[in-house]
């Protein structure tokens, strides 16, 4: 095949990538769009495969053969609570792929570069390996925390901006030595050493990161990732790679922008870490008299439920973790059925990743249509007579609005508070992870429903009958 | 301990200080209750139903004195003739009474029930706090009073509340005025408004317009700036002579176009102001109605009788003081959850004891003997019901993100073009081809991502997780070499990117198939 119909064959397959993102803009045709993105995989493997591979066939296809099998069992297996692991793991791998398809790009002396076009080539090969390493790393460590195999709190170095620092000026200065060295036919210790340098920084990048950040770093992942793909590009002089990790790489950075404005804190900030821990500066209730909180009972919560007849459910984590989204679609359904208006209310940061809580959703059949998001829903609260908080902390406070100096001041909430009633599901009274005390539940209006979320939302299950 | 709940004495009175439900949830808090036989019968609660709470029923109440640690009542003690019952004498050292006490009006009974050595919590006197909001009598008992005021005005009114048009002429809505518009007043707003009426309220204290809008009630401003009737503790405070005089004149004009008035004018510790003279009754409208929830002190009305219905003037005007007690069932219920909630923070162990814990200030507000020793009256309460404006510079707007400013956005493009014009000044053709596509898909990617709904983020990173994955095509370029140290690197990625190419799209449409309407 000639190198002509292989590079139609990488347009189709680019023109049917951006089809594939462009189809997830409404859920309709968001199926369709998957479809897209598989064929135009299939077309540039094919191609690649028939018009440019000429040897070792037998490497290839138990490779993608094994590999298949993994990724097709992983599939299957996964729990869609444990969706953001899975997604943290499969950026690793991505890391891991442009980290060795660099080192064997650079290892291979066919090419003749001379002059400029050598030092940029060495460049691209540097900085494709950086960034892969670098989401290698994070993502494993990512990995780790959201499927709570090390701990959530994050890991504060005494100087780890320095460290930060003499990092990234280390990786700059092999970068030269590199460069330098490459021309001459060498370069392989500092190429091995920046690598090394890589995959520090990224654990002890994402080591800083809270919980409650979480969604900001996985998205940022997937934004590194795509970027390892276009440095791979430059690198093979491929265009196809370019397209594809320019388009990841800008769908994970705007993510990451939802995310960080989601939660009113900048980008830098939560890449610099410590979100939660910051010392003494606890913010207590709004002015002393924090008052009390009204506890009730299941039968009661069911009893506030049927008597309403606008309810709003704000799931967060909590829901995640207690497993407790399917009894929430039998309530639902329940209430609706008795002509009382369900609807979703989500916050962009609800969860470990985004879109997390209608994943969840979906999965337990609660239909999208009644799933809104803060900024379609958040003026309808004061009609509102029931909000349902099950499992969410953060991102129901009002001294987000309320308190200036609270640590979460401007970030956007879901005003339940404005509601008629607000029943809270929580454990215990216990801050979220922004260790910021709730003044919600000291309100008059709002109750108290303690317990494991889906033993309470049982028991008001069973009450609605 | 053991809590005692006698049979109310009090003529009249058919409330009963517990319900069988909340005796459930005493005994959750380590108290063993007793009952006198037939306590809560005029309130439709059975002994069956106490029993089957593990409630046990004392014969007689000098029984019930003599076994219980604690007694709960709902009228404060008194001696009755007839049935030679003095539940003063009742009383032994060492227990606890509960109950209304009305500690400003009653200083004998304060000083006999001192002298009985007991401690005492006064209902009435617990102060008004949020905090004690889930124990405030005094709120329940008003909201039942506003409730029945309407209920009774409808029994003595000839028609319907509720405006309709009919083949049978045109009926007009009732126009009732409230008079007070705290927890009673707002509570007849909401039954008469219900009903179908227009109403209208009253209150000196400017601050309570929005409660009664709230309830679709229309609220009657005067034109005085400077004066605010807010008084301590949420009550409202004696007015001006000129205020007084133009609130008089407002009632006048009213009282010709009402159908109904309902006075709950009362301040702490004094008569009941005098709002309706006799000469706005003689203006109104024959048949109307008005019902004085302040008959017990004095009346609001020049013609209120206390604890009767009487005519004037073709104007029926009810002068209940029991309109609680009316409702029975209602008002235990709501009475018995208030003490519950006292209990409750009174046994902070959960076993049982109570511990009058002064430092605590609602149980300081509430308790006007201790041991024998009057504590009345208590200090005042620090916070009134509506809070005072907070102070304005206190409430700043949290930051949000300005606008960047024109110049530091020329900058970025400034400095972006230079850099640019350097890159394109030293990099090759081949290079700077690569770079414009690499541009251009960033802004293609950008302007595909900011369409996708929120709701499809997790699909769109497992979807652009997947495709990243393309870079198996740098493995597949590679997977040819000679060098088996390049394969194996190869083989490697090419295995590890199947993963995520396989992974990817499967989980991808998993998910979306779940996504239904």
């Amino acid at each position: 095949m000639s190198q002509g119909i292989v590079t139609v064959a990488y347009i189709g397959a680019t023109i049917m990538f951006i089809l594939a993102l462009g189809g997830l803009s409404q859920p309709e045709t968001s199926r369709r769009g998957n479809f897209f993105g598989m064929f135009g995989m299939l077309m540039a493997l094919v191609a690649t495969i028939i018009g440019i591979v000429s040897d070792n066939y037998f490497i290839l296809f138990s490779g993608v053969l094994i590999g298949g099998a993994i990724g097709l069992t992983l599939a299957q297996k996964v729990k869609m609570t444990q969706m953001p692991e899975l997604v943290a793991i499969l950026h690793s791998l991505v890391g891991l792929a442009a980290v060795l398809v660099g080192f064997a790009n650079f290892m291979d002396h066919n090419n003749a570069l001379i002059g400029v076009d050598k030092t940029i080539h060495d460049i691209e090969t540097y900085l494709g390996i950086l960034i892969g390493a670098l989401t290698f790393s994070g993502s494993i460590i990512a990995f780790l925390k959201l499927s709570a195999k090390i701990g959530g709190k994050p890991v504060l170095l005494p100087a780890r901006h320095w460290f930060n620092l003499a990092l990234l000026v280390g990786a700059i200065w092999l970068g030269a030595k590199f460069v330098s060295q490459s021309a001459l036919g060498g370069g392989t210790l500092p190429l091995v050493l920046m690598t090394i340098i890589a995959l520090v920084f990224g654990v002890h990048m994402v080591m800083a990161i809270g919980g409650a950040d979480m969604p900001v770093v996985v998205s940022m992942l997937n934004s590194y990732s795509g970027w390892a793909a276009a440095a791979t590009g430059f690198m093979l002089n491929n265009d196809l790679l370019i397209v594809v990790g320019a388009l990841v790489g800008s769908s994970g950075a705007i993510l990451s922008y939802i995310m960080c404005r989601a939660m009113n804190r900048k980008f830098i900030a939560v890449i610099a870490g410590g979100f939660g821990t910051s010392g003494g500066s606890t913010v207590a209730g709004p002015e002393g008299d924090a008052g009390d909180i009204i506890a009730i009972e299941s039968a009661e919560a069911a009893e506030l439920l049927l008597d309403a007849k606008e309810v709003m459910i704000i799931p967060g984590y909590g829901m995640a973790v207690a497993q407790a989204q399917h009894i929430v679609h039998e309530i639902t359904r329940k209430l609706r059925d008795k002509n009382i208006n369900v609807r979703f209310g989500i916050h962009p940061v609800a969860g470990r990743m985004p879109g997390h809580m209608n994943v969840l959703l979906a999965e337990a059949k609660v239909p999208y249509d009644i799933v809104f998001e803060l900024d379609e829903i958040n003026d309808d609260f004061p009609n509102i007579d029931v909000s349902v908080v099950i499992g969410a902390n953060d991102i129901v406070n009002p001294a987000a609005q309320e308190v200036p100096d609270s640590p979460i001041a401007g970030m956007p909430v879901l005003e339940c508070w404005k509601g008629k009633t607000t029943i809270v599901l929580k454990r215990s009274m216990a801050t979220g992870y922004a260790g910021v005390a709730n003044p919600l539940f000291y309100k008059e209006k709002t109750r108290m429903l303690f317990g494991d979320a889906k033993e309470s939302l049982d028991a008001v299950l069973k009450s609605l009958d | 301990m053991r809590i005692g709940v006698p049979k109310e004495i009090h003529e009249g009175e058919k409330r009963v200080a517990t319900t069988p439900e909340v005796a459930g949830l005493l005994k959750k808090l380590g108290f063993e209750i007793t009952i006198e036989a037939g306590a809560g019968a005029a309130a439709k609660f059975p002994d069956e139903s106490y029993r089957e709470f593990g409630v046990e029923i004392a014969k007689d109440v000098q029984t019930l004195y003599r076994d219980s640690d604690i007694i709960l009542k709902i009228r404060p003690p008194e001696s009755h003739s007839e049935m030679a019952i003095d539940e003063i004498e009742l009383f032994r050292e060492g227990q606890t009474l509960i109950s209304f006490i009305q500690a400003g009006q009653n200083p004998d009974l304060l000083k006999n029930l001192a002298q009985k050595k007991i401690s005492v919590l006064a209902m009435d006197s617990i102060p008004r706090i949020s905090r004690a909001q889930k124990m405030d009598a005094l709120s329940s008992m008003a909201n039942i009073a506003g409730y029945r005021a309407i209920v009774e005005a409808a029994q003595h009114f000839g028609r319907f509340f509720t405006g309709q048009i009919t083949a049978a002429g045109k009926i007009p809505p009732a126009k009732v005025l409230v008079i007070g518009a705290g927890v009673a007043g707002l509570s007849a707003i909401g039954a008469a408004k219900s009903m179908g009426a227009i109403v209208r309220a009253f209150d000196t204290r400017p601050e309570v317009k929005e409660q009664v809008e709230s309830m679709n009630g229309e609220f009657l401003m005067l034109d005085f700036a400077d004066e605010d009737g807010s008084g301590e503790g949420g009550y409202a405070k004696t007015m001006s002579a000129e205020f007084i005089k133009a609130e008089m004149d407002l009632f006048a004009l009213q009282a010709k176009a009402v159908d109904i008035i309902i006075t709950t004018a009362l301040i702490p510790g004094r008569p009941a102001p005098e709002l309706i003279t006799e000469a706005m009754v003689e203006t109104m409208k024959e048949g109307s109605v008005i019902v004085d929830l302040a008959a017990e002190m004095g009346g609001n009305c020049k013609l209120t009788e206390a604890d009767k219905v009487v005519v004037k003037h073709g104007v029926t005007i009810i002068g209940y003081t029991d309109l609680p007690s009316r409702l029975a069932t209602q008002s235990s219920q709501l009475y018995a959850t208030n003490l519950c909630h006292l209990l409750t923070d009174l046994t902070p162990e959960k076993n049982g004891l109570i511990d009058i814990n002064m430092e605590d200030e609602i149980i300081r507000g509430a308790t006007v003997i201790k041991k024998g020793e009057i504590t009345w009256p208590p200090p005042p309460p620090k916070l009134s019901a509506a809070p005072k404006q907070q102070p304005a510079a206190a409430i700043k707007k949290p930051k949000i993100d300005k606008k960047q400013s024109p110049l530091s956005l020329i900058l970025t493009f400034v400095i972006g073009g230079i850099a640019l014009v350097g890159l394109g000044s030293v990099a090759p053709p081949q290079f700077m081809s690569h770079f414009t596509v690499f541009v251009l898909s960033c802004f293609v990617g950008y302007m595909v991502v900011w369409n996708v709904k929120a709701s499809l983020h997790t699909p769109l990173m497992s979807v652009t997780n997947a495709i990243s994955s393309i870079i198996i095509i740098g493995a597949l370029l590679q997977i040819s070499s000679e060098s088996s140290l390049i394969r194996f690197f190869a083989g490697i990625a090419i295995l590890i990117t199947s993963i995520n190419i396989f992974g990817g799209f499967a989980v991808t449409h998993r998910m979306l198939a779940m996504f239904r309407k």
